[in-house]
């Protein structure tokens, strides 16, 4: 059965930059698919460019080789890497959802609002966004006493829980997950695992990067392993040494 | 998807008498906005962009970079000296520098809102703050003084300026409350497109805070289109979903919005966002 919403084919990511004149490669040849209703795990070491394959599919990153070719709800296929850049805001409001590790609100929201907006701006109402917010809240065990309260003051698991609820509540037809549990203890990662897989049940097919090989045993139906673009001999020579990557790459993407 | 409500084609504005060199001896290679041949400035030149109904588009740049002039060319306050801009509103299209002053006019005060980032520009001081909202209502034809003032107060309400100071003169207002007051101000009419130059400049960090807030819960609850003038990127990062980058008149870059702060690709670019963060 063809239920492929995804297909990433040679995908690259270079970085230029002008202030040092040098290319900066970030991922090479990145290939995998994404079946609805399942999930595909980015695993390989730091630096491989995880992250980097994530941003390119949200188009965070302007892809620097490779066809995205994503099918929509309404089976029309198209490359993501080439779509104008209204069709990717219409994407990513529908269908394509995207669980960064950071958190970026507007600084007066209560917790439940920052949950509940992505409802909103679908249009429902505000008291049916803020009840299913209430629900995917407690269900990620965030204490009900922080609803109300703008999340800039929360801990990392607490933010990264609020995050995570608002990329599941719009349930969208992809969602990009990068490390959702990194920063949860084990009693919160387990209800994150039985989301996950709430949600694969309902058809909603899923990349994520984690952490723990046992999270990938337990929930990956794919695996698609990244090796260091530094390593790779499709490398570009312009590569520079392994010890002013990291440094470098911080300093564009930071 | 949603439909095109403004579409801006090679707007140029060029301040003095201007000569065949200006354009090819300024912008961002000539590193000036100002022609070596004749002193004259230019302040904005090709640029082009779309607009979607309900979308926020953000115009980034330093002093200089011409993002201000875009947007008062296109409110009338400027006339441009080359290029078109097509308003499509609900049931007809307007060419904006084809239509008569009067014309004009009546966009201005009915389907078109501005926000300054000095309220000297934006609200008349002789007046009261609902006195203020009279005026914009009395200009797009509403007469009836129970309407309007009921107009008034709710709007004053909804941008959380207290009730019981709309009899007030803004003049004795704090600066965020006057922006709020220019808010409801722009709002009364509904208008399908606001323009919001540098607004939350210049005003303490709570303060702009909850006015960003006040922008982005008018967007959703009105579907109003708006391009946000700004030098902040993190006005545009929480506000725009797609920016320009302008630099000496020109736009050097557009993206959508994370792109550009995560992304840039133009050498200006990437130094504005490595400075900033």
């Amino acid at each position: 059965m063809d239920n492929i919403i995804l297909r990433v084919e040679g995908y690259a990511k270079r970085f230029y930059l002008h202030s040092r004149q040098r290319s900066i490669p970030s991922a090479t040849d990145v290939n995998l698919t994404v079946r609805a209703g399942q999930l595909t795990a980015l695993i390989g070491p730091t630096g491989a460019g995880k992250s980097s394959v994530l941003k390119g599919i949200y188009r965070t990153y302007l892809p620097s080789a490779g066809r995205l070719l994503y099918t929509d709800a309404e089976g029309h296929t198209l490359d993501l890497a080439l779509a104008g850049e209204h069709h990717i805001l219409e994407l990513r409001q529908r269908e394509i959802g995207f669980v960064t590790q950071f958190l970026h609100c507007l600084p007066r929201q209560p917790a439940l609002d920052v949950v509940a907006e992505p409802l909103l701006i679908r249009g429902v109402t505000r008291e049916a966004a803020r009840k299913q917010a209430a629900g995917l809240l407690e269900r990620l065990a965030v204490p009900q006493r922080l609803w109300g309260v703008p999340p800039a003051t929360f801990s990392g698991g607490e933010k990264q829980r609020i995050n995570l609820a608002r990329g599941l509540i719009a349930r969208p037809r992809l969602l990009l997950l990068d490390e959702p549990t990194a920063s949860l203890d084990a009693a919160t990662t387990e209800h994150v695992i039985t989301l996950i897989q709430e949600m694969k049940q309902d058809g909603i097919g899923m990349i994520a990067i984690f952490h723990h090989p046992a999270l990938v045993e337990r929930l990956a139906d794919a695996v698609a392993e990244l090796s260091s673009p530094l390593s790779s001999p499709l490398s570009s020579p312009l590569a520079s040494p392994a010890t002013t990557l990291t440094e470098e790459t911080i300093e564009v993407i930071a | 998807m949603s439909r095109k409500i403004l579409e801006v084609n090679n707007l140029t504005k060029i301040h003095g008498r201007g000569c065949p060199l200006c354009l090819e001896s300024t912008g961002p290679e000539a590193d000036t906005n100002i022609c070596p041949h004749c002193g004259s400035v230019v302040a904005a030149h090709g640029v082009s962009f779309d607009l979607y109904q309900g979308e926020i588009l953000g115009i980034i740049g330093e002093s200089g970079s011409g993002k201000s002039t875009v947007v008062k060319t296109l409110y009338f306050d400027d006339a441009p000296s080359a290029g078109e801009a097509v308003f499509f509103d609900e049931e007809a299209q307007y060419d904006l520098y084809s239509l008569n002053a009067a014309q004009q006019r009546g966009l201005r005060n009915k389907r078109f809102g501005m926000v300054y980032q000095n309220p000297h520009l934006g609200l008349n001081f002789n007046v009261s703050a609902g006195g203020n909202i009279a005026e914009r209502l009395l200009m797009s034809d509403v007469a009836h003084y129970g309407a309007i003032r009921e107009r008034a107060r709710s709007l004053l309400v909804r941008t959380e300026v207290l009730e019981n100071r709309m009899d007030e003169n803004p003049k004795k207002f704090s600066g965020g409350m006057q922006q709020r007051v220019q808010i409801a101000k722009a709002l009364a009419t509904r208008p399908p497109l606001l323009y919001l130059d540098e607004v939350t400049t210049g005003l303490d960090l709570s303060v702009q805070a909850a006015i960003l807030d006040l922008i982005l819960e008018i967007q959703h609850e009105l579907g109003t289109a708006m391009i946000v003038v700004t030098h902040d990127l993190g006005v545009v990062r929480l506000l725009a979903g797609r920016t320009l980058v302008m630099k000496y008149g020109r736009v050097i870059e557009t993206g959508l919005t994370d792109q550009i702060l995560e992304d840039p690709q133009h050498a200006y670019t990437q130094r504005l966002v490595a400075s900033a963060l």
